[in-house]
């Protein structure tokens, strides 16, 4: 099951309590991870983009949102655990604040696949942010992609699917632990890649991830 | 506090040197052909603009509640002890450590110096922090690699907040002249009184003894202290730079408590631990194969490879400020 917090969707008090919270909480999190964004070869965009991460921490989903540009930002919905997003009533609000798209990573429906539910959330007009690994890595290896991030672009070719490195995010908050540490982070943005026409499942699959490790010695 | 001419002649004195020094650095940056390696051109440059950082923090204490200056520094310290922890290695186990470390002791230090209690400051970080942070890491239950871990962490948590915090502190001392310490207890005897331009003097002859060593080090050196450690650090240039911040430090004496000869003893051993400072952090670095705190995490400025020579010169100024020009 996927569940969708209502984004502006809501009455003009509730849009504009939205607008002032968002900005506020980008802050915080760029203040407490230290991040910086390095855009290479890729500029902030607002066209319709994937933008695909490892993903090492429960942070990592906040952490990409608040480093695009803000009129990015309000753009684009990264996808995060339910799990851990919808736990309690403060991690609620900041998602629903930062607008997270929560995928329930346990119930995961055949007959409603959550691509097709992304790709309808999104529309003509938003971009994503996933994590193709599925679950965190917990160091400085990046796992196998899964096979989602192959469908979003099988049926939007037209999707920019941009890698996004983050680095140290996990001694931040690593796995296990729920009180993040303020240390430094670096966030790294490369350059857009397509689905060639004609290209298999595992070869777009093992491109996207070599763009990624790519861009960790840069 | 800023009515005082003294003060005034010392700030606009060093307004104008940095005026000048960005002036020359600009000009020089337009001229390519002028045969001076763009590199040093660029260092020139970026350590200017961190000088006006600098200054800038420490006229806040000319201008502003001491409090204020206070927290700057702590923010400072904070930013410090992220770029050294983000550079060391820690285990996963270190995290609540880390976190404690970040979280308690970091704030904690600065509150207690913002409230002036010596005793409480002067012994949180060597005495209660060393303690809780070998305690915690051996309850996480991992052993491995104990005292190391254990020493990258107080070494961070020392150098980066503790050495640092004892600049600010400057600004809470009664400080007196030896010829009016001499008269006491003569109620009619003032405090010096001027501390916020006492805590600029010393950050100012600290940073004018990294440039004269520098520069020194550019002109008269050959003999390389550790080559394997710095390759630009030469016995000339500590030794000339020193002498040459003890000369200007001792020509400025008018600003500060001390007499001439004080001025220019102080002056010489603050430029000789930031000289040792420079080296330390440089050594840290080069074992982690880093050539710059700012480039260990792409795009921050790297407060630390500013300030290495500030958190090893703080403690040695305050403390003998404290022992010969105070009371206690």
């Amino acid at each position: 099951m996927v569940h969708f917090p209502e984004i502006g969707s809501g009455p003009p008090a509730d849009r504009v309590k939205t607008l002032m919270t968002g900005p506020l909480i980008a802050l915080i999190a760029k203040l407490l991870t230290g991040a910086s964004a390095r855009w290479v070869d890729c500029q902030p965009d607002t066209c319709q983009r994937v933008y695909f991460a490892n993903h090492t921490s429960h942070l990592d989903s906040l952490v990409i949102w608040s480093a695009l540009p803000g009129p990015i930002r309000s753009l684009t919905r990264p996808v995060a655990a339910k799990d851990y997003w919808g736990k309690t009533m403060l991690r609620r609000y900041v998602a629903g604040h930062f607008n997270a798209l929560l995928i329930d990573r346990k119930d995961i429906k055949v007959h409603q696949s959550p691509v097709d539910l992304l790709l309808r959330e999104i529309g003509s007009v938003n971009s994503l942010i996933v994590f193709p690994e599925g679950h965190r890595s917990s160091g400085r290896q990046i796992g196998a992609f899964k096979s989602g991030l192959y469908y979003l672009c099988k049926k939007r070719p037209d999707l920019e699917a941009v890698p996004v490195h983050l680095d140290n995010m996990n001694r931040i908050l690593p796995r296990g632990e729920f009180l993040p540490v303020p240390l430094l982070s670096c966030i790294t943005f490369g350059s857009p890649m397509w689905l060639e026409s004609g290209e298999q499942k595992t070869d777009f699959l093992d491109r996207a991830r070599e763009n990624l490790l790519r861009l960790k010695d840069i | 506090m800023v009515s005082d001419p003294i003060t005034w002649i010392f700030v606009i004195g060093v307004l104008l040197l940095l005026g000048v020094a960005t002036t020359v650095g600009q000009f020089l940056k337009g001229q390519p052909e002028s045969g001076l390696n763009p590199a040093m051109v660029q260092t020139f440059n970026r350590r200017i603009r961190a000088w006006w950082l600098l200054c800038s923090l420490v006229a806040a204490a000319l201008f502003l509640p001491r409090t204020v200056t206070v927290v700057l520094f702590g923010l400072l310290a904070f930013w410090a002890l992220r770029e050294f922890i983000t550079l060391t290695p820690t285990r996963l186990s270190d995290h609540r450590t880390l976190f404690w470390v970040f979280i308690l002791f970091t704030p904690l230090q600065f509150v207690l110096v913002g409230l002036g209690k010596y005793d409480l400051y002067s012994t949180l970080i060597p005495v209660y922090g060393l303690l809780f942070v070998t305690a915690r890491v051996a309850f996480s239950g991992d052993p491995k690699r104990f005292l190391e871990r254990t020493a990258k962490i107080q070494a961070g948590l020392v150098l980066c907040i503790y050495c640092l915090s004892l600049a600010p502190a400057l600004l809470y001392l009664d400080i007196y002249s030896t010829a009016d310490m001499n008269k006491l207890p003569d109620p009619q005897v003032n405090p010096y009184g001027k501390n916020a331009l006492l805590l600029f003097y010393f950050v100012f002859i600290v940073q004018m003894g990294d440039a004269l060593q520098y520069l020194w080090g550019k002109v008269l050196g050959h003999r390389v202290i550790a080559p394997s450690v710095s390759s630009s650090r030469t016995w000339e240039g500590m030794l000339a730079g020193s002498g040459s911040a003890a000369l200007l430090g001792a020509a400025l004496y008018w600003a500060t408590p001390f007499n001439e000869w004080q001025a220019g003893c102080i002056s010489l051993v603050i430029a000789l631990t930031g000289f040792a400072g420079g080296m330390a952090m440089s050594a840290i670095k080069r074992d982690r194969g880093v050539q710059d705190y700012g480039t260990l995490v792409v795009g921050h400025g790297g407060v630390l490879d500013r300030i290495d020579s500030l958190c090893f010169a703080a403690p040695v100024f305050f403390l003998l400020t404290k022992t010969f020009f105070t009371l206690s």
